[in-house]
């Protein structure tokens, strides 16, 4: 490998056997990015591609050799020698629990790829009868620009890290609790407008479930007038001030219904602050009809 | 991190109580920028303060969680977060002084309370580590606890080491120690130097009595060879396995044997303070070695002098603590939740620094190790349940079980052997037929069983199988830390399961429990959840319970 002035660089790589085809990738990728990352067939739901790993679902599992359990992809390092499996019946199995396992206990509907993926492992939630214990927790709606609803919460530790020390470094929410009653949470569950958030919204970005949303998409969506169908993303920079974020504004029927940042964009990696993700009301401020 | 403006501030009370472990408060502190260094480098602080709290007040408030985040530099979350963890802390009002009733396996099984069934006053518990005592209680909290009921080793034999000096004489008693041959091994330890220390502990094929049995002398030499300083020592006395109780009776009757102990292995790793991560609710054993430290410190045994120095921190209820990663989060104030393996201990362990963690009764091996060149041929076993004389017992490795059970008197007048859980709720189940089982861990595990932490539970005709395996499952249930999928919510549907089964309408169950232990095993990412199905599956397979 070269580096752009044109000397050796040193970034050391590894080969390895991932399904019976050598790789070789840079020392310190993961194997899920070793096969190609998120979208390459192997399932994720607590990865996202901007927090550091917590491997905390174990969908994503894999076998390596050598090891007695098997290994997150989502997190494991490639390591040189190493020899790989990505589908097997093994494999499957816990696939399939975790997914009916999440399943039964919270409420997946807005999770991407759940029903694709229920589908392809033969899970079935349902089978653990209805008086199976589930995450009920009311949506919390504490304040204009977000609310929680914790019974669609997986538990990825995503919000948890991006709110703390990974971004925002305001430690508003961290887990509370322990085992099956472990919830996301404030200091004593306190309302945000009691709390210390600063309503940046990088938990809502990362959160995979829309277990956090924004109010305005959680307004449409109890009216039914929620359709993303009809949507369209206009990608533009935040005016605000001098940083230049990079914002995606999503629009429906002539109206800015949220606001997100591209993961990738170098300046912002989703993140934003209040003014960006929440400040969008004076750009709609229509002149009333009369 | 934005400034909380709250009404209520912390009583003087709770004031006092964090200031017993931090010190006054500086005004200048979170002000100025080194200061605020200082302030966040005391998290490791944070659990010793909410024992203060929880002890003299009985309860953690919102207003002393807040001025705890303070003074620690941390938000209220982060601290909230981390008191909400631990089973001793309450984060509502409650008398300081609380009785703790086990509703565990043995205490159960000799007529204890369940969880629905016990006093409304007391806290139900899980295992007390008493249950030679079964059923038993406890009593914690207030300024001054009464001491916890003694655990007492029975049948000790001639031929003794771990045991040796159990119930002979007091136990604090330094000069007796000394006087016994105590601290010679240390000296000698001295002349061999690390890799003289760790080719002996080689030589005696000592493996960890934790639970996972890893080669000592392996691990002490990974992390000896770190370039990385300063390195760890960290002993592991969380005993929390249900049944368990040899490390309790180890500390409380030969404190300065685990010093020694200590101070060997510190020497074999590059270490200059040992701490010792003990089970918040051996009040006893807890007294016991702190006067027994203190008594070293002042003898020079202990302490700068000594080059070598022993830290005590107290667990707060949680069984996962004792696994070797989650020890590390607790220590360092943050939720006892088991980091991922890689790295491992040996690299990056305690603040990211080499550790070796080892079980109390691995390190009480090695005095005997440098100073007689013993083999580790021997092992300490748990005897409760049905058996005349319930306590610990020392005993060769590949005893037959048989044999050990007639050790502890044989089974009590009338038993009938029905079944005996090996290992400890993460272990499994022998029956009546398997008496002549050698208890060897390479022998056991080639019928899928463990010798754990050493766990001998002895079960008659009178004990209800069923019962016990429904307490395995709650027990899993409320020790999950919640932090993977295949555990958090895998053992609450292990136990719906079992509920199903136990009361004849599941009859699909039986797979669906397999299917469940398939996925924990493989998947969650520590010990807990990857054992949590094997006691309850082998029941079911090898004495057909539940079927
Ligand atoms: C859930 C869980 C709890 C554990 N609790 C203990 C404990 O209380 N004491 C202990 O020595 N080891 C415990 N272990 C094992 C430790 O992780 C570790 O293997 C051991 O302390 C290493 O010491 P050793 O090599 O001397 O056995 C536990 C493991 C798990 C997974
Ligand atoms: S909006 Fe920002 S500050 Fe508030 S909880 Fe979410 S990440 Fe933390
Ligand atoms: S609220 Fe969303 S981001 Fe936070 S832990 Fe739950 S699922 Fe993950
Ligand atoms: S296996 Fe259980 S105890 Fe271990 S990390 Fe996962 S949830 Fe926590
Ligand atoms: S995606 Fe890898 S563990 Fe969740
Ligand atoms: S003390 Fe009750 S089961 Fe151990």
């Amino acid at each position: 490998m070269t580096t752009i002035d044109g000397t050796a660089s040193d970034t050391a790589t590894v080969e390895a056997i991932i399904d019976g085809v050598t790789v070789r990738v840079a020392e310190g990728t993961t194997i899920l990015d070793a096969c190609g990352g998120r979208g390459c067939g192997i399932p994720t739901l607590c990865y996202g591609e901007t927090i550091t790993p917590r491997n905390a679902c174990r969908v994503c599992m894999v076998e390596v050799e050598g090891s007695r359990t098997l290994v997150p992809s989502c997190s494991r390092p490639v390591t040189e020698g190493m020899v790989v499996t990505t589908r097997s019946e093994r494999i499957d199995h816990s696939r399939r629990m975790v997914l009916e396992f999440l399943g039964s206990s919270v409420d997946l509907s807005l999770t991407d790829h759940v029903e694709e993926w229920n589908t392809e492992y033969g899970a079935d939630p349902t089978r653990y009868g209805s008086e199976a214990a589930r995450v009920d927790e009311p949506v919390r709606i504490d304040n204009d620009l977000y609310i929680r609803d914790y019974s669609k919460c997986i538990l990825c530790y995503q919000c948890v890290d991006a709110c703390g020390e990974q971004w925002q470094n305001s430690f508003v929410i961290d887990i509370a609790g322990r085992g099956f009653d472990a919830r996301v949470s404030t200091e004593h569950d306190v309302s945000l407008p009691d709390s210390g958030c600063v309503y940046c919204g990088n938990c809502i970005q990362v959160c995979p479930t829309g277990a956090l949303m924004f109010t305005s998409e959680y307004t449409m969506r109890q009216a039914g007038t929620w359709d993303e169908s009809r949507q369209t993303q206009v990608d533009t920079v935040c005016g605000y001030c001098g940083v230049g974020c990079n914002l995606t504004l999503h629009v429906q029927d002539d109206s800015i219904v949220k606001v997100t940042s591209p993961a990738d964009s170098g300046i912002t990696s989703g993140n934003l602050c209040v003014k960006g993700r929440f400040g969008f009301q004076h750009a709609q401020n229509r002149p009333s009809a009369d | 991190m934005e400034a909380i403006k709250r009404t209520t501030p912390a009583s003087d009370a709770e004031r006092e109580a964090i200031e017993s472990v931090l010190g006054p408060s500086d005004d200048r502190l979170g002000r100025d920028a080194v200061a605020g260094h200082v302030v966040r480098g005391q998290r490791h602080l944070l659990l010793p303060c909410l024992h203060a709290l929880n002890d003299r007040i009985g309860w953690i408030s919102s207003p002393a969680i807040d001025h705890l985040a303070t003074r620690l530099g941390a938000s209220p979350a982060e601290i909230h977060a981390v008191a909400s963890f631990y089973g001793l802390f309450s984060l509502s009002p409650r008398e300081p002084v609380q009785r703790h009733v086990c509703i565990d396996l043995a205490c159960r099984a000799a007529g204890g309370p369940t969880e629905h069934s016990v006093d409304h006053e007391a806290h139900p518990a899980p295992c007390l580590g008493l249950c030679d005592r079964a059923p038993a209680a406890i009593t914690i909290g207030g300024h001054d606890p009464e001491p916890d009921p003694a655990s007492a080793a029975v049948d000790r034999a001639e031929d003794d080491v771990l045991l040796r000096r159990v119930g002979a004489g007091d136990p604090v008693d330094l000069d007796a120690y000394l006087a016994d041959g105590g601290f010679s091994a240390l000296e000698r330890a001295r002349d061999l130097g690390p890799e003289g220390i760790i080719s002996a502990v080689e030589a005696s094929g000592l493996t960890g009595r934790g639970g996972a049995g890893f080669p000592t002398a392996r691990k002490w030499d990974a992390v000896r060879t770190q370039p990385v300083t300063p390195h760890h020592l960290i002993c592991n006395a969380d005993e929390s396995e249900p049944g368990t109780f040899k490390d309790r009776t180890l500390i409380e009757n030969d404190p300065y044997a685990l010093i020694e102990s200590m101070a060997i292995a510190s020497l074999a790793i590059g270490c200059e303070l040992g701490r010792v991560y003990l089970r918040g609710e051996y009040l006893r054993a807890h007294l016991t070695l702190s006067t027994a430290i203190e008594r070293c410190r002042s003898a020079g045994l202990l302490g700068a002098l000594a080059g070598f120095d022993i830290e005590i921190i107290r667990g707060a209820g949680a069984y996962i603590c004792g696994e070797e990663t989650a020890i590390f989060n607790s220590i360092e104030g943050y939720r006892g939740e088991p980091r991922n393996k890689p790295p491992f201990p040996f690299e990056s362990g305690l603040f990211g620094e080499p550790t070796a963690v080892n079980n109390v009764e691995t390190l009480m091996n090695v005095p005997s190790i440098i100073a007689e060149g013993r083999q580790a041929d021997r092992r300490l076993f748990c005897l409760s349940g049905a058996v005349r004389r319930p306590g610990v017992i020392e005993a060769p490795i590949g005893i037959t079980l048989g044999a050990l059970i007639e050790r502890a008197g044989g089974l009590r007048e009338g038993s009938e052997l029905r079944a005996v859980m090996l290992g400890g709720a993460a272990g499994g189940f022998a029956g009546p037929a398997d008496l002549d089982l050698p208890l060897d861990d390479a022998r056991l595990r080639e019928v899928g069983l463990t010798l754990g932490s050493g766990v001998v539970m002895v079960h008659d005709q009178h004990v209800d199988l069923v019962d016990q395996l429904r307490r395995i499952a709650a027990f899993f249930r409320d020790e999950s830390c919640g932090q993977c999928v295949p555990c958090r919510v895998g053992t609450v549907r292990q136990e719906e399961a079992i509920e199903r089964l136990a009361s004849g309408t599941g009859e699909a169950d039986l797979s669906l429990l397999r299917d469940i232990a398939g996925a924990m095993r493989d998947a969650s990412i520590c010990g807990l959840g990857q054992t949590a199905a094997n006691a309850i599956q082998s029941a079911v397979v090898r004495l057909g319970v539940l079927t």
